[in-house]
């Protein structure tokens, strides 16, 4: 047999039919459906008069407009359109009889954290939600991407999704991080290599020791952001750390089930000699604790950097760069540790779970926030119940951060959490884009840590003069 | 699903790089539980002002543009969220082509199941294009699925790739779910077996 990557095996595996021009059709083991893309596809259903194929595969929460404050059990306590998107999903999950988390579940949480934590996502699946972080689940070595309402649709009622297969890239970070420095350095400083447009076409398998060292949470937070890179989607081959994160969840397989999935899931690798389109190698002891300055999420640089000039970039870069200067209200050879902060947002599927939390606590311990407002928003009800055992949940509110509810809030401000014009958010999320957090809102990505530091000095702040 | 088969038409040229699905349309316009009625909105941050006047120097705002089909854009258009809502606005709007360098893929593929045709093409025929479509209303660029090729007002060429499920269907207007469906046999089958394999799924 020829040698595989870890994407061809997951790939095989789920082969329904291949046409002869290479248009295939992949069978999918998880369908995530949150409100905001979901209502016109069971539209769809009705109109067509067809069913969910597989609703014991089809899991529904709400998350993307929720509110993260008390009594939103309460639809009153929404906005009218938010209110009407999450009724929708109620009772679509009612009608097609799909699994449900509704906002008054402790379960409930942003779609990406929700779907690990119960054990929904395992080793080797395909995974789909209309939702481009479904990249995210690849941390388990399960083939993850985000799909459109139609494919929603197509998914709905055929449990198959039509595919042409992308090419294999490897991303090795190799040995260790230095102190500081976090998963979400890793996948910033990756964009930062490779661009936004680096992994378009691809399929990101990323490995070396850096990442095998990190935990489940990190390589959650690596694959989040594939979809930044470009990449249809992040993977991770699955070792013990995976198998000792999914046993004894509530859906993860028991028994000699679970010995039969142990069994395949060890064969989940990519083979010593398979093929590689594309590589990219970066030693784990050269990423620094990063910030982005610009708009794009390529637009990263170390801490310690200062802010580039437009003209030290090429081609159509140069006048992307002065807008986003422009738009982020910053001067080239300012240095980044000089910018100062609004606001802090900890949270999102990227950096939104308890090992975040901790990583943040753990700066703010003892300390007092500088900045107007911050806010911690955990992941999962579950997320925010063991934060606050933790005794994480008094570390922040002592700080002077609001303790929020679960859901994605500030990350896309689909929510009341939004940034106003101008407003500058040192943000634990995924995308700096224009208008992202707020129309007129500028956001600069970092990890928690970094984030809790900002938070602390009103500045964006190297976390290790902090440790 | 409309078709697309040939298209003459006003193309705006929009030569930012990656314009992201949260420029084309922001997210307070997600909340709809509907398909249609977004391109009122379509790159509302960039077409209008805070006090929801339009901003005359966005492309699409200028008189030789406002009936535009066809988009030229710079690098990685559509990158960002998997929001179907882009597609959706741009068709709305009127928008049947988008030709680039390259598109974020989730996006490039939602285009696809919406009747609009994104193509790929190399930066010297994406910069003449950019050109081309600079020339403003006069000049009207031709998109010929069938034949694979853009050409310009002046009469210049270029052939494109695309994937010819995805040409057949976007030429005949087809609902891909009904093409899967006549697969179900195949699909049980999977099913079956992957019982038998994967118990636990």
């Amino acid at each position: 047999m020829s040698p595989k990557t870890l994407y061809d095996k997951i790939w095989d595996a789920h082969l329904v039919h291949e046409a002869e021009d290479g248009t295939s059709l992949l069978y999918i083991d998880r369908h995530l459906v949150h409100e905001v893309t979901s209502p016109q596809a069971f539209e769809g259903l009705r109109m067509a008069g067809r069913s969910v194929r597989a609703p014991d595969k089809t899991i529904a929460v709400p998350d993307h407009n929720v509110p993260t404050t008390a009594g939103r059990e309460d639809p009153k306590n929404m906005t009218e359109d938010s209110a009407i998107q999450v009724a929708a999903l109620d009772s679509n999950a009612k009608e097609f009889g799909i699994h449900y988390y509704p906002v008054s579940d402790v379960r409930q949480g942003i779609v990406h954290i929700v779907g690990p934590e119960q054990g929904w996502t395992l080793p080797g699946m395909t995974v789909v939600c209309g939702d481009s972080h479904t990249a995210t689940h690849g941390a388990f070595g399960a083939l993850a991407h985000g799909i459109g309402t139609s494919e929603v649709e197509h998914v709905l009622a055929t449990q198959t999704l039509i595919q042409s297969k992308s090419k294999n890239m490897k991303v090795e970070i190799t040995g260790k991080l230095r102190p500081g420095v976090t998963a979400k350095d890793i996948t910033l400083s990756v964009i930062g290599k490779t661009g936004t447009a680096g992994g378009t076409g691809y399929v990101i398998e990323y490995c070396g020791e850096a990442i095998r060292d990190l935990s489940m949470e990190g390589r959650m937070t690596v694959c989040n952001m594939a979809i930044e890179g470009g990449a249809r989607a992040g993977l991770i081959a699955p070792d013990e750390k995976t198998f000792e994160y999914v046993k004894g969840r509530p859906h993860a397989p028991k028994g000699a089930q679970w010995e039969a999935a142990l069994n395949w899931w060890k064969t989940l690798y990519s083979d010593d000699d398979a093929h590689w389109d594309k590589v990219v190698t970066i030693k784990g002891e050269d990423i620094a604790p990063v910030v982005t300055w610009g708009t794009s999420p390529e637009d990263v640089l170390p801490i310690t950097a200062e802010v580039p000039a437009p003209d030290s970039f090429e081609g159509g870069k140069v006048g992307a760069a002065q807008r986003s200067l422009d738009y982020m209200g910053l001067k080239p050879g300012q240095k980044l540790s000089d910018i100062e902060i609004d606001t802090v947002f900890i949270g999102s599927c990227t950096n939104g779970r308890i090992e975040d939390l901790r990583a943040a606590a753990e700066i703010l311990k003892g300390k007092k926030i500088a900045v107007k407002r911050a806010m911690v928003v955990p992941g999962s009800g579950l997320v925010r119940a063991q934060a606050e055992e933790e005794g994480l949940a008094d570390i922040f509110k002592e700080a002077g951060f609001e303790w929020r509810l679960a859901g994605c809030s500030m990350c896309l401000a689909m929510n009341p959490d939004q940034l106003s014009p101008g407003e500058r958010c040192a943000a634990t999320s995924n995308r700096n884009f224009e208008g992202r957090q707020g129309r007129g809102g500028r956001t600069h990505l970092m990890s928690p840590a970094m984030a809790a530091a900002a938070a602390v000095t009103g500045k964006l702040t190297d976390v290790r003069e902090m440790m | 699903m409309e078709k697309f088969e040939k298209l003459t038409g006003i193309a705006a040229p929009m030569p930012l790089m990656n314009i992201d699905t949260d420029m084309i349309i922001p997210k307070q316009f997600l909340k709809t539980i509907k398909r249609s009625g977004l391109g009122a909105n379509l790159f509302d941050e960039m077409r209008f002002d805070d006090n929801g006047d339009e901003i005359p120097d966005f492309v699409l705002n200028k008189p030789q543009y406002r009936e535009a089909e066809i988009l030229v854009a710079g690098d990685n258009f559509g990158c960002g969220s998997s929001r179907e809502h882009a597609p959706w606005a741009l068709k709305d709007f009127g928008i049947k082509a988008v030709i680039s360098t390259s598109f974020a893929d989730i996006f490039y593929n939602n285009c696809f199941k919406n009747g609009i045709l994104p193509i790929v093409l190399p930066r010297e025929a994406v910069d003449v294009l950019m050109k081309d479509a600079e020339k403003g209303s006069n000049a009207r660029m031709t998109v010929d699925l069938e034949n694979q090729v853009v050409t310009t007002s002046d009469g210049e060429s270029f052939a494109f790739e695309v994937d010819s499920f995805k040409k057949h269907c976007l030429l005949n207007g087809l609902d891909d779910i009904g093409l899967t469906m006549e697969k179900a046999e195949a699909i049980d089958t999977f099913e079956s077996q992957a019982e038998q394999s994967r118990p636990w799924v």
